[in-house]
């Protein structure tokens, strides 16, 4: 944890694979994450359609296309997973993570992988757990499992230039 | 007692029980409803409507601030829960999410009626193909987990697009509940049954609110005691509104009485005398409320406050008999000659309220109405029935030293009086360096409240970021079904605006009730089920959901197509509702949609953009709708009072002057009494200013009051001058008393924090003491010859 918040400023690359029942084949896509200590996380999508995700004091703003839609977050709790456990994660926040989820830490420091159950009921209607895993200060795969089995996968890749 | 004072006595005592009987029916008011026009036209109606039961005017703004944010989100919690099961309330919103799954469902239910997308195109292949791609990108963003237990049945997104278009500006969240900006306050949103108009109905509300809030303060660990409540919005500054007025009403009058009583007693040295002359006093407000009684719908309470200036004024009748009926007072009794000498005052007085009355202001007409029968009943009796119970002449202090003294003191002034040139001078000076804020322009300077309160409420206002809804688009058709086709094509060009950035957004009843045409042409859109499933296989290629999987789908169009269409009684009891009703209003004369405009990145919309939005809204729907700005409209309504208050008051000064020239008085003597009363309304004009007040509508009011009061003082310098020097001491004695009386009377006023009541207060109490010394220095003195006197400086 303090590893991980020694970083102010973070700027990878990502792909995200999507695995939703409904779905006939999963659904895939790739851009860059950016963070800025404390709070402010950007998702940039690139492919295959544009789209730009930013959460910024507890608000999310997405823009597609020529729509931009703002969400006050603390308003959906069943959206909160997603965001705090990442949020959270990445600027080293111990104790937020663990208001909010029951944290089971495996693996050793150059292999980790954290296990994160949400306590909020109305969030754990929609989110089992978050499996967020690592290596040392790094982050390399973010995955939500939903209560309906459908499952989210997000894969950091290396650091990018600023 | 004589057969004609029991006779008068009598008819007294019968016209007050048939006075108070009146007064005892009256209903009274304390809203804006004075400040808003008696015959209002079509786009002042719409100001008039919105004031008295827009939704705006049943919103109470709660505000929950001290203790941490995590008690105050629970205390406010508690309260919406109270408030939610209280009938008094439609609606309590406070951020909490669960209150709109109702609403949520019935639009879901609704969506391919209410849908903006739902149109052939929309269902065509490649329209299908967009959109079920559109809900699938939707879909794997963190906000696609509210859309995703719905994909299968709405896979085109209709909600979604529905919910895009009812989003409006809200509160930041804190801790579930909604806060303000900077995070120290807890909100919520009340919206009362009772209209804004209905002040008792208000007040009951805001008590509700209170006491829902004491015990769930008292029920929230560690906040009973540390956490405050404050409310705003219309309704509660209307229920402030009336219980400052009626708090002003008593403590001013108490105080002025008080202190009247006070002087008389020192002058008088007589508590028999000082009862008695309060009788024409009380006879006179009696008489002034039954005529309100009689001549309007309600009474307002800001009249009865300006009601207690009638103190100061009726009750110098009563001190010029008093004073003046004393044996001997220059061989002239009071019937022959005191009384014609009031009369004529007494008319003047008239003259100048009754310009008062065709007044498009209600306050105002009231006010004059209200005078008018309260001087005139005390005239009459102090001249019928008080000398009936007073035989001959009471006991009281003689004043005939305390005026020969200030006849002395009179005689030395005089040769000043060339200073008095110097007066036009000054307030020539005065008005012209001022010039740039001479006039008040905004109606809420006409607000009963004070301005603390007016700066509260507007504070609370920014917290919830409440729109003030000041520019809208009026629709007004013959029925529900004309309003809303109008307003959906007014809604197809403000939507174009948007696109251009000219306007931020708007709101329209049609989001919510589409017209009946607009709803079939959207089922007209939908394709048969044979039709629509063939499409749908063919759109799907290459996305990455089978139709197998959309069968929910089918199934929903195929029965929106034989639904029957989306009413407004499907909204009732769903938190929709108020918001429909706040845009939609019908009656048997016909339906308005009111679409409130945005203006972009707020503040003011510009002249240009006023001007594409009057041309959009008449080129959408000629003669049907047309572009309010409420505010300009306001200021309009304020800007013609104003106007209409000037000219008024220039009438009644002309009435004044032709009511003396009609009593025989000759030109020259005319000019004599009025030139110090001109001088009066200038020396004040140019104080006021002075001192960086703004004129408005009270003060031009209280200028014509200047001149019906002080012309009682001139008239009688100009009886003095025609008589024997005898009866001058007493006569300027009663003079001063009776004006002290009315500076007191006009001063408590002037002491209020209703700046309405103190506006007219500052105006009349300076106005009418520099109406006696200007028209004492003025008069020819009775040794002078006629015509040594210098002219009156015009």
């Amino acid at each position: 944890m303090e590893l991980l918040a020694a970083h102010p400023h973070a700027h990878v690359a990502f792909t995200e694979e999507q695995r939703l029942a409904m779905l006939d084949r999963p659904l895939e896509s790739s851009g860059e994450l950016l963070y800025d200590a404390p709070d402010r996380l950007e998702k940039r999508t690139l492919k295959p359609k544009p789209e730009d995700l930013t959460v910024e004091h507890g608000v999310l703003t997405a823009r597609r296309g020529r729509h931009t839609r703002t969400l006050e977050l603390a308003a959906y709790p069943q959206l909160s997973p997603l965001i705090d456990s990442l949020r959270a994660t990445l600027s080293g926040d111990r104790a937020g993570l663990e208001r909010a989820f029951a944290v089971q830490l495996e693996g050793s420091l150059a292999d980790w992988t954290m296990h994160l159950t949400p306590r909020d009921a109305a969030a754990a209607r929609v989110v089992r757990e978050v499996r967020i895993s690592g290596s040392r200060a790094a982050l390399r795969s973010f995955e939500v499992l939903q209560a309906d089995g459908d499952r989210t996968l997000l894969t950091l890749g290396p650091e990018l230039a600023p | 007692m004589t057969r004609a004072g029991a006779v008068a006595t009598l008819l007294w005592g019968a016209l007050a029980l048939l006075a108070a009987l009146i007064v005892a029916r009256a209903s009274y008011t304390a809203d804006l409803s004075a400040f808003l026009p008696r015959s209002p036209t079509a786009t002042e109606r719409v100001l008039v409507q919105q004031v008295r039961e827009g939704l705006a005017s049943r919103l109470i703004m709660v505000a929950v601030a001290g203790a941490d944010s995590h008690t105050r989100a629970q205390v406010v919690a508690g309260l919406a829960q109270r408030l939610r099961s209280d009938p008094a309330f439609v609606a309590v919103n406070d951020g909490d999410p669960a209150g709109f799954s109702a609403a949520s469902q019935l639009l879901f239910e609704h969506r391919y009626l209410l849908s903006e997308a739902v149109t052939p195109q929309h269902f065509s292949v490649a329209g299908l193909h967009a959109a079920v791609g559109a809900s699938l990108d939707l879909l794997t963003s963190p906000e696609g987990l509210l859309f995703k237990s719905r994909f299968t049945r709405d896979p085109t997104g209709e909600l979604p697009a529905i919910l895009d278009t009812l989003a409006g500006p809200s509160p930041r969240t804190q801790d579930g509940v909604w806060s303000s900006p900077d995070g120290q306050r807890a909100l919520l949103l009340a919206e009362t049954r009772a209209v804004g108009s209905d002040i008792d109905g208000q007040e009951a509300a805001a008590v509700a609110v209170s006491r829902a809030f004491t015990a769930a303060a008292a029920s929230t660990p560690g906040a009973s005691g540390r956490v405050s409540l404050r409310l705003g919005g219309p309704g509660v500054f209307a229920v402030s509104a009336r219980s400052t007025i009626r708090e002003q009403v008593i403590r001013l009058s108490l105080v002025g009485s008080l202190l009247i009583a006070a002087l008389l007693l020192a002058v008088l040295r007589s508590v028999r005398a000082l009862l008695l002359t309060f009788v024409p006093v009380a006879s006179g407000a009696l008489a002034g409320v039954a005529a309100l009684t009689l001549g309007f719908d309600t009474v307002h309470g800001i009249t009865l406050a300006f009601g207690v200036t009638l103190i100061g004024e009726a009750i110098d009748y009563s001190i010029y008999w008093f004073i003046q009926s004393r044996p001997g007072n220059g061989g002239d009794g009071w019937k022959q000659g005191v009384w014609p000498t009031i009369r004529l005052g007494m008319l003047t007085s008239v003259c100048g309220f009754a310009a008062l009355l065709p007044s498009a202001f209600q306050g105002v007409a009231q006010l004059g109405l209200f005078s008018i029968a309260g001087l005139v009943t005390a005239a009459l009796v102090t001249r019928f029935v008080l000398p009936v119970w007073v035989h001959g002449s009471l006991e009281v202090r003689n004043l005939t030293p305390f005026g020969a003294a200030l006849a002395r003191l009179l005689a030395r002034l005089r040769p000043a009086r060339a200073a008095l040139l110097l007066v036009p001078l000054f307030a020539a000076v005065a008005l012209y360096a001022h010039r740039h804020t001479l006039l008040s322009r905004e109606l809420s300077s006409l607000s009963p409240t004070t301005s603390q309160e007016q700066a509260a409420d507007a504070a609370l206002r920014a917290d919830v970021g409440a729109p003030d809804a000041r520019y809208m688009v009026v629709v007004s058709a013959r029925d529900l079904e004309g309003a809303l086709s109008a307003a959906e094509a007014v809604g197809a060009r403000l939507t174009a605006l948007v696109d251009e950035a000219v306007i931020g957004g708007f709101e329209s009843p049609t989001r919510y009730l589409p017209s009946l045409a607009t709803q079939r042409m959207r089922l007209a859109s939908l394709p048969p089920p044979a039709e629509l499933t063939a499409r749908l296989q063919e759109a799907l290629a290459g996305l990455p959901v089978s139709a197998a999987r959309l069968t929910p789908f089918l199934d929903d169009v195929q029965a929106a197509r034989t639904a029957a269409p989306l009413t407004r009684a499907d909204f009732a009891g769903t938190a929709l509702a108020p918001a429909l009703d706040a845009l939609l209003d019908v009656d048997s004369s016909g339906a308005t949609a009111f679409l409130p405009l945005t203006p972009a990145g707020g503040g003011e919309l510009s002249r240009a953009a006023l001007a594409s939005l009057a041309a959009a809204a008449g080129a959408a729907a000629p003669g049907e709708a047309q572009l309010i700005d409420l505010k300009a409209q306001a200021d309009r309504l304020y800007a013609g009072y104003l106007r209409q208050a000037a000219v008024l008051s220039v009438l009644g000064f002309a009435a004044i002057v032709v009511l003396l020239l009609a009593a025989r008085l000759s030109p020259l003597r005319v000019l004599r009494v009025v030139a110090p009363l001109g001088l009066a309304v200038l020396a004040v004009a140019g104080l006021l200013v002075a001192f960086g007040e703004r004129l408005g509508i009270m003060h031009v009011v209280g200028m014509l009051l200047i001149v019906a009061v002080g012309s009682n003082y001139a008239l009688f310098f100009d009886r003095m001058a025609g008589r024997p020097p005898a009866a001058a001491p007493l006569t300027l004695a009663s003079l001063l008393v009776a004006n002290l009386a009315t500076v007191i009377g006009f001063g408590v006023l002037a002491s209020s924090s209703v700046p309405v009541l103190a506006a007219l207060g500052r105006t009349v109490a300076p106005g009418a003491l520099l109406a006696l010394l200007f028209a004492a220095l003025m008069a020819r003195s009775g040794e002078a010859a006629p015509g040594a006197a210098p002219p009156p400086p015009t």
